[in-house]
């Protein structure tokens, strides 16, 4: 038994397999994936949504990222802000994400500042200590040389230590961006915007089967193709670990 | 052997408008500076004893001080004195006549080339990006900086055109402490720190790099302080030594010759080891000696070459039974004949000779030529 | 906050709402939630668990147990969901098997870095000294991999009653998530304190899985180790 939409989605109305006067047999039968439909709602729904996703997991991970990279130098030079850090974000990644988009509705409102509030939060703890890890990886003695040679500390860290822990950190950024696309999709509960509005369409049709497949393969192909992305860009960022035997 | 002429009169000129110190560089030479500790001492707060205690040293331009001790000597300490990567808790350390302190610490490391024992290479760079890391550093053009990458490269026996692109991680252990020694100089630094460079490398190419430093600073003829814990490393590389003991005091602080000859005490002899009369052979090449006219046609019992030391040469001698051996040039022409006899004699006269350290120490010389003269008198017994 | 009040009364009235007498109790849905839930990750566990250590025992199938992971999480819950109710209908086996489907991932990845990450030499140790490779296991591997392997336990059981909860905006019926997808009948109040009780419920949890961890861990590996530190599994897919 479906439950009642929420009021955000109310306003934007069922979806109707037979659409207008397009409504295909296939359609109508609500086969297993409908090329048509498809097709014909690229632009209007499937579209749209996709570019709205991209947008929310972008803003979610720019912010994070930027929230924790400072986090993680401040607790590479002062080590005492790593374990409330670390509690805090931990506390946040816990709450899951249906529970933690209601809670902020109640003090930011149904809107997009909320939605961000939340992703963002789930990116925190991923990103904070892969940072961290990255940064104390870096050898000891190249440090050393590093300083030795009369290297500032800023100078340091933006020629030695931060390009030594790129592949930490680009593995903690596939890793988040790939979790808040999945989250995203449930954005639309409280914002509707996002892959999760047709989805949850989909969803009080039937369900409707094309339309699922089609907003639930975008999500996946979506997060399996950032993430493809980011190791790529991994790669051409750091040529001296590929580089191994003379 | 060309060192780069072009780019070193830029330097002095560059650093003589900025007013830096010229710290003796006559056109086309390198830079050279004396060093001066003067009762330097180092306490970490919280410690009963301090980990240097009035140390005080003064090491001329371009020569090579070792400083030699066993461990918790503070002979790593004092060395990260110099660059003020520890700070100092008591004295002064004079760089070319001014004071290390006065100085902001980053300029002054960059005036200072620092070689450690890992060597610290960035991974993340090829050859030629590290070893130009402190030209960078100091604002040098894109041209002068290749050249300098390149004329560094020669000079350490990489070939630039192949090696300047790769990375560490595609380097032996020998060519990584090269390219640290490069990326060390790469500034014509006055003055070079050396942390027990060759310590991570097997015997045998341990040898080799050290041959080929000393050639190298036979070029290059820069004010070096070297850090070890092996006092053979430190009489090979040392023009002086400074010897550390526990607590980080200074127990002598003389020529390897001297230190072998006459050892200010107890500690020193011991920690120079109680065959330092066999240590000394090798301070002496064979060429340098007053040989034996050779006996009409009558050879010895092997030939060895008037440039190997008198060490390897007794080592022959042993080997051959005890007899005399003949001394060939390298065209192979005899240039004499050494006998136990002979060496017996040098080590007796050296012993005889009064001590001559810069802390004028009377040591145990006598006691030096007795135990010579009875390795002789052994090796005599033993080959009958 | 006044809606923060109004949740805490609902909670305090055990969800009844004025109005509608036949909605099933705040904590009747969150008994239902933990059952769902526990149901889901034994599953689970009992699937990923025993295949993740045994890979990372041999060494081998890095490949798999990486990506399985990467995979796994990007597989959006309400997605999987929503095609398990298309094509199979809503019932609690398809919720079920969707809640497998989601933390086999996270776990087999963790358990297989554990025990893939021990220290070789200590395997190597062991192994001269003639243990069998079932007290390598258990003796050394296990207890030195047990923190990865509970941050994967952790993670899973938070999906996993994260799921459950969402599975109710698919339309299953019987977890907290009924409330929340619910606003008409629970009112804003309801949906607000029902995310209270999910997000306290998943704290709960994973407290509760701290405590074992904790329990579990031999008293040697305890001293060196800070508590309260928790590790999310840093380089799974490095290449």
């Amino acid at each position: 038994m479906t439950g009642a939409l929420t009021p955000a989605i109310a306003a934007a109305g069922p979806v109707i397999p037979n659409y207008g006067s397009q409504s295909s047999k296939c359609v109508v039968h609500n086969h297993f994936f409908c090329t048509d439909w498809v097709s014909h709602n690229w632009g209007s729904i499937l579209w749209p949504a996709l570019r709205q996703h991209v947008l929310l997991t972008a803003i979610a991970v720019a912010i994070g990222f930027a929230i924790s990279l400072a986090l993680a130098l401040a607790a590479h030079r002062y080590r005492v802000i790593e374990r409330p850090t670390v509690l805090i974000t931990t506390f946040l990644y816990t709450i899951p994400a249906l529970a933690l988009f209601e809670l902020l509705v109640a003090p930011v409102g149904a809107n997009i500042y909320s939605a961000e509030i939340a992703l963002v939060s789930y990116t925190l703890l991923i990103l904070f200590r892969n940072i961290l890890t990255g940064l104390r990886e870096v050898p000891e003695e190249v440090l050393d040389a590093a300083e030795g040679m009369g290297m500032t500390r800023r100078q340091a860290l933006l020629r030695v230590e931060l390009p030594l822990a790129l592949p930490a950190i680009v593995a903690g950024l596939r890793i988040a961006v790939v979790t808040i696309i999945a989250l995203a999709t449930i954005v639309y509960t409280i914002y509707d915007k996002g892959l999760g509005v047709p989805i949850h369409a989909a969803l009080g049709e039937g369900p409707f089967k094309t339309e699922l497949i089609a907003a639930g393969g975008l999500t996946v192909l979506l997060a399996l193709g950032a993430d493809a992305l980011l190791v790529l860009a991994q790669r051409a960022l750091t040529p001296w670990a590929r580089a191994k035997g003379g | 052997m060309k060192t780069a002429d072009t780019a070193h009169n830029e330097g002095s000129s560059a650093f003589a408008k900025a007013g830096e110190p010229e710290y003796g560089a006559a056109q086309g030479q390198s830079r050279a500076a004396e060093l001066e500790l003067s009762g330097v001492s180092k306490r970490y707060a919280g410690q009963r004893e301090a980990a240097i205690v009035d140390l005080s040293l003064t090491v001329p331009a371009g020569e090579v001080c070792v400083l030699v001790g066993p461990s918790g000597s503070g002979k790593t300490t004092a060395m990260r004195l110099i660059n003020r990567l520890i700070s100092i808790t008591g004295g002064d350390i004079l760089l070319g006549g001014r004071s290390v302190l006065e100085r902001d610490a980053r300029e002054l490391r960059r005036e200072i080339g620092y070689v450690i024992q890992q060597t610290g290479l960035f991974p993340h760079q090829t050859v030629g990006e590290n070893i130009a890391t402190v030209p960078g550093l100091l604002g040098w053009s894109k041209q002068r900086i290749g050249a300098r990458v390149q004329e560094l490269m020669e000079l350490i026996g990489l070939d630039p055109q192949e090696m300047a692109g790769r990375y560490p991680a595609q380097l032996s252990g020998g060519q990584r402490q090269r390219v640290g020694v490069a990326r060390a100089l790469a500034a014509d630094p006055p003055l070079m720190l050396m942390d027990e460079p060759f310590g991570a490398i097997d015997p045998i190419n341990r040898a080799r790099l050290q041959d080929e430093f000393l050639s190298l600073q036979a070029k290059v003829k820069k004010t070096i302080v070297f850090v070890t814990h092996d006092i053979d490393e430190a009489i090979k590389m040392g023009d002086r030594i400074a010897i550390l003991r526990d607590g980080g005091r200074l127990a002598q602080y003389d020529t390897p010759r001297e230190i072998l000859i006459h050892p200010a005490d107890e500690f020193v002899a011991e920690f120079v080891g109680a065959d330092r009369a066999i240590k000394r052979l090798s301070l002496t090449t064979l060429d340098e000696l007053q040989l034996m006219a050779p006996d009409g046609e009558k050879l010895g019992a092997a030939r060895v070459p008037a440039k190997a030391s008198v060490r390897d040469a007794l080592s022959t001698i042993l080997t051959a039974g005890g007899e005399a051996v003949t001394v060939v040039d390298a065209q192979d022409r005899v240039q004499g004949m050494l006998t136990l006899g002979l060496i017996e004699q040098l080590l007796s006269q050296e012993a005889a000779q009064p001590a001559q350290g810069a802390d004028g120490a009377d040591g145990a010389g006598s006691t030096d030529g007795a135990v010579a003269r009875a390795v002789v008198e052994q090796t005599r017994e033993a080959a009958r | 906050m006044h809606e923060f009040v109004e949740a805490f009364k609902f909670i305090a009235h055990n969800g009844a709402v004025a109005g509608h007498p036949g909605l099933p109790s705040l904590a009747y849905l969150a008994l239902q939630t933990l059952k769902v839930a526990a149901i889901g990750l034994a599953i689970s566990v009992a699937i990923a668990l025993p295949l993740g250590v045994w890979l990372g025992h041999i060494h081998r199938g890095s490949f798999f147990a990486i990506n399985t992971g990467n995979i796994g999480r990007a597989l959006p819950s309400l997605a999987v969901l929503a095609i398990g109710d298309a094509f199979l209908g809503l019932g609690l086996t398809v919720v079920e098997l969707a809640l497998v489907v989601l933390a086999v991932p996270p776990i087999v990845t963790n358990a297989y870095l554990g025990v893939d990450g021990v220290d070789d030499d200590l395997v190597d140790a062991a192994r001269g000294m003639g243990l069998s490779e079932w007290q390598i296991l258990t003796r050394v591997e296990l207890p030195l991999a047990l923190p990865l392997i509970f941050v994967g336990l952790s993670t899973a059981a938070v999906f996993v009653v994260s799921t459950t909860t969402i599975a109710s905006l698919a339309g299953f019926s019987g977890s907290l998530g009924d409330i929340i997808a619910n606003e008409t009948s629970y009112h804003f109040s309801g949906v607000l304190g029902a995310a209270i009780c999910v997000a306290a419920l998943a704290l709960a949890v994973d407290g509760a899985l701290t405590l074992v961890q904790v329990a579990l861990t031999p008293r040697g590996l305890r001293i060196g180790r800070e508590t309260g530190e928790r590790q999310v599994a840093v380089a799974p897919g490095t290449t």
